[in-house]
């Protein structure tokens, strides 16, 4: 498909048609009116919603010998592809969408509009539908035909931004949007959404706790939106001596969907630099390699990034052993690795 | 022997440190593989981002021709025709520079 035609034709359409709203930029501030009530006693009643979290996790053991660690390194993975939407976006998703309707911001005559990669892209769509509000996303035109056409199966509009601009070029498109017609939407910004990271702080950080029997020493999460890391670091800090570890990709030419290479991208608002004790950068070469790994070791089939984190835990692994330091590791495994066969990753041979 | 083209090179962002910014660079090759050569030639560094050890695109990158993926033809073999766009993607896109 000839990207740049579509690209430049979307963007006359689109900015013809909200020409005339020249409404101001919508700002965390500006609520429409007060909390819609239907709306949030839909969340409440949504089975979709409510089956959002309480994700298992999985020691591996078999990953473990085969990566030759003694006994006294463990590797746990949450695994985030059980929820509704195939990741751990879905979380981030519903915090946002529950503050914005609580707070007046998403209601009647709103359209919820966002920049994302995918999975929070599919997390909105979802509950869109789950609860009845529109959904517009920016999404770089090289996203996979797999979101693609999981955003289009929940109904949800979208619109491509130009594939060489990354998911950078997707922010800077919805920020152009929202400053023509910031009245019709509400930008749920999650990159700069406190209720990203707080969706983290409220449940993944206290089911880690729970589930490692407080005895997670190590959290192993690639940076995003940094929200994963920020919220549920920022619980297990509170908790225990947890050491904080975020994974970006070693390169800023990378093929780990979701994730940023933080010097050369756009920070995150929502990103606290002095929070992680270490950032490991991982080859994307290396993520594919310990995503297929896990499929073969242990018969999870997981997505890139969570290979990335893999990759990362076990190089921290190793250097635990040969210190020869006891460690129990908790690895994020962000999504599942149905969403890329389509890519790389998983061709074959 | 095909004969050489002069066609257009689409830079994604974080490729754009080797070409000194430009998002759109002109070279000349008879093939895919050609362009990439005289790519690295003006702009060392990036070809190695592109292709791997032996020669091969990565897996994780998507090579355009006029918006035709190059694996759905001849690879890095795939001829090239004056005034085509070639376009270097990775396959997911993730952060680049502001
Ligand atoms: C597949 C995948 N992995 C990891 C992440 C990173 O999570 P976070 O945004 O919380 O940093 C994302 C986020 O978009 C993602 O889609």
């Amino acid at each position: 498909m000839p990207w740049g035609v579509s690209y430049f034709l979307m963007k006359n359409s689109e900015y013809a048609m909200h020409d005339r709203a020249k409404a101001t930029r919508t700002t965390p501030e500006q609520a429409i009116c007060g909390p819609d009530a239907a709306l949030l006693a839909s969340i409440a009643e949504s089975a979709v919603a409510r089956s959002i979290g309480n994700t298992p996790l999985h020691r591996l053991r078999r990953y473990e010998r085969y990566l030759g660690l003694p006994e006294t390194i463990e590797l746990h993975l949450k695994a985030e592809w059980v929820n509704p939407g195939g990741s751990i976006k879905d979380r981030t998703a519903l915090s946002i969408v529950r503050a914005a309707i609580k707070s007046g911001q998403l209601g009647p005559g709103r359209t919820l509009l966002d920049a994302t990669s995918g999975n929070t892209g599919i997390a909105y769509a979802m509950l869109g539908a789950a609860l009845s509000f529109p959904v517009t996303l920016v999404v770089p035109g090289s996203a996979s035909e797999e979101r693609k056409r999981t955003l289009a199966a929940y109904g949800a509009r979208v619109i491509y931004s130009d594939p060489y601009e990354g998911s950078d070029g997707a922010i800077r498109l919805v920020r152009e949007m929202t400053s023509v017609a910031g009245d019709d939407f509400f930008y749920a910004d999650q990159y700069n959404n406190p209720a990203n990271p707080a969706a983290h702080v409220a449940t993944t950080g206290p089911e880690i706790w729970r589930q490692s029997d407080g005895r997670v020493t190590h959290l192993v999460a690639a940076l995003g939106t940094t929200g994963t890391l920020m919220g549920t670091g920022a619980y297990l800090r509170q908790q225990g001596a947890v050491q904080l570890i975020g994974v970006q990709p070693a390169e800023a030419f990378h093929g780990i969907e979701g994730l940023k290479h933080l010097p050369t991208a756009i920070v995150p608002g929502i990103y606290d630099p002095s929070l992680p004790d270490r950032i490991m950068g991982i080859e994307t070469e290396a993520a594919f390699e310990a995503a297929r790994a896990l499929a073969r070791v242990e018969g999870f089939f997981a997505g890139s990034s969570t290979g990335a984190n893999l990759a990362a835990a076990g190089e921290l692994a190793r250097e635990l052993a040969s210190a020869g330091q006891a460690a129990r590791l908790v690895v994020i495994g962000c999504d599942g690795g149905a969403r890329y066969l389509s890519t790389g990753l998983w061709e074959l041979g | 022997m095909a004969s050489e083209s002069t066609v257009q090179v689409l830079i994604p962002t974080p490729l754009r440190r080797f070409t000194d910014g430009e998002s759109r660079v002109e070279v000349s090759g008879a093939t895919v593989g050609d362009a990439l050569d005289a790519l690295e030639a003006r702009f060392p560094g990036i070809d190695e981002r592109v292709r791997d050890d032996s020669g091969q695109i990565r897996r994780f990158v998507n090579l355009f021709v006029n918006g035709q993926n190059v694996r759905d033809r001849d690879g890095i073999a795939t001829p090239l025709s004056p005034g085509d766009e070639l376009g270097i993607i990775p396959a997911m896109a993730g952060g680049s520079a502001a």
